[in-house]
């Protein structure tokens, strides 16, 4: 008997999502395969947020399947998805303003799910948050944020990690030193599907490019192979 | 002398309106609902009490081993079923739902049990007295209604910093949609919180029975006192509520120290008096 094609991933396919009448993606498609790291890029309402939101269960999508490792989870809330190994670090970080750092990055791990990640793991990955720990969440720098944003969705030891503008709002330098910590991220044999605005911090970080404009995919290859003026014509819609 | 006493007096009795605040202001806290029934749960806490004291034959405050449980079913049940479906970006639903809520109860228990005024016999200990210091009698059981009310904010206050439940509380406070993206389920928090909430109020229920005569129509009362000390103390704060519950009995008792006409009013004008000086409370935790 000859085996069966393994599922990828993630699999969404033909997904329109809507804010009331409004719609944001039109029959989107996306694949992420074990261990890969998917960018997915475009201008402003381009509808890349939502596109994770509607991964992460935090929107239900009206029409289209999105599934993991063959399973479907279109109709899962978000508090599932974390269940079932898919992490969001959201826009803006959202961090638990009342919580201290070190709260923020247990109430993350609240679940249990067993992986490589755990509180010390996390401190060896960001060693200023250990010494940051005791302190409100709110009282950090923007780049020390971030990493506890990272920090708190890699507690629930997600399969898949949703990164949406990892760079919003931080200095070029602390954007580097973010980045920089992604291929520990990803040695753990997590996947990644990163948002961003940067295409060339995308293009550096990720092996494959989906290219939104207009909540439509406008282009999709290996990030080596696209081309400049291919990527500027799928962002622009020039 | 006299004045000491009534001072102190005031002081037992503002654990209890602690108690009926502290309920109020961990649901406003959580989930940013203001619980109109509030006073009106305390009365059917307390009604709930009166029937297991007389099928059960147990003694009042021996019956707080059925009517917590009790209660924080009656809380989880209600949150799941009605107040989680009156939540969201309005805060005019849940507003209106636990008012109906309250005429409901206030109602049902009128039709049940009748206007007559019900107490709860405790026995002996309602008349146990001691002498603190010579001229000042306290009763043991306003004394122990004041340690119980206590230990229950000293326990809250613990549950919420230093334990794994009042994180997710803290957190489902601070952001609701993030706290899904944590895996947890606000709704069931709610309903949890809803479930703690009425716990206290059980308890806040009993006292209140054992304490003074109880009818159907008196929990919009006890909410204006609850509400009274929570604003006081602060919203968030739950030592403050404290402060504010004893506040609020302190200024009773010396208004009716003055005249006995004046003990309700007292209360409020030494509420109305902080809120216009410090409208955020003495102790605000949320700016």
């Amino acid at each position: 008997m000859a085996d069966a094609p393994r599922p990828p991933l993630l699999d969404v396919r033909d997904l329109d999502v809507f804010y009331g009448d409004f719609q944001a993606l039109f029959g989107v498609s996306l694949r992420v395969e074990p261990g890969e790291v998917v960018a997915v890029i475009g201008a402003n309402g381009a509808g890349k947020s939502t596109l994770l939101k509607s991964i992460a269960g935090q929107l239900a999508p009206r029409r289209g399947e999105i599934a993991l490792v063959g399973t479907p989870a279109h109709r899962a809330p978000a508090f599932e998805m974390v269940r079932r190994g898919v992490a969001l670090v959201p826009e803006g970080r959202r961090l638990f303003s009342s919580l201290s750092v070190e709260e923020n990055l247990l109430i993350g791990g609240q679940l249990g799910r067993p992986g490589p990640f755990s509180l010390s793991r996390v401190y060896d990955l960001f060693p200023v948050l250990y010494e940051r720990r005791r302190q409100p969440a709110p009282s950090l720098s923007g780049g020390q944020q971030q990493m506890v944003a990272i920090g708190r969705a890699l507690m629930s030891n997600p399969t898949l990690l949703l990164c949406d503008e990892l760079s919003l709002g931080l200095a070029p330098i602390i954007v580097r030193d973010i980045y920089a910590s992604l291929p520990a991220i990803v040695g753990e044999g997590l996947s990644l599907i990163i948002v961003e605005q940067d295409i060339v911090q995308a293009l550096n970080t990720a092996s494959r490019v989906y290219c939104l404009q207009e909540g439509r995919v406008a282009l999709e290859g290996e990030a080596r192979t696209l081309t400049k003026a291919a990527i500027s014509a799928a962002y622009f819609g020039v | 002398m006299q004045w000491a006493n009534a001072i102190v007096q005031g002081v037992l009795i503002g654990g209890l309106y602690a108690l009926f605040a502290a309920g109020l202001s961990l649901i406003f806290g959580v989930m940013r609902l203001v619980n109109i029934a509030h006073g009106d749960l305390i009365v059917l806490a307390a009604y709930l009490a009166l029937v297991v004291t007389a099928t059960l034959g147990l003694d009042p405050l021996t019956s707080l081993v059925v009517v917590v449980p009790a209660m924080a079913v009656i809380g989880y049940a209600l949150q799941r079923l009605v107040l989680n479906r009156t939540l969201g970006d309005d805060l005019l639903p849940p507003l209106l739902v636990t008012f109906g809520l309250s005429v409901i109860i206030q109602n049902g228990l009128l039709e049940l049990f009748s206007a007559d005024s019900r107490k709860l016999q405790a026995g002996a200990i309602e008349v146990q007295t001691m002498e603190i210091v010579s001229g000042i009698w306290i009763g043991l059981l306003p004394l122990l209604q004041f340690v119980v009310a206590v230990a229950i904010i000293g326990g809250l206050q613990l549950l919420f910093y230093r334990s794994a439940f009042g994180r997710a509380f803290r957190a489902t406070s601070d952001d609701p949609s993030v706290a899904e993206l944590m895996g947890l389920d606000t709704r069931r928090v709610f309903a949890l919180a809803m479930a703690l909430s009425l716990a206290v109020v059980a308890i806040a229920g009993v006292f209140l029975a054992v304490r003074a005569n109880f009818d159907p129509a008196i929990g919009p009362a006890r909410l204006i006192y609850g509400f009274e000390a929570v604003i006081i103390g602060g919203l968030g704060s739950l030592w403050g509520t404290l402060a504010g519950g004893i506040i609020l009995g302190v200024a009773q008792a010396i208004g009716a120290q003055i005249d006995p006409g004046w003990q309700v009013l007292a209360g409020h004008l030494v509420f109305l008096a902080i809120l216009a000086v410090r409208p955020q409370g003495l102790f605000p935790k949320v700016q």
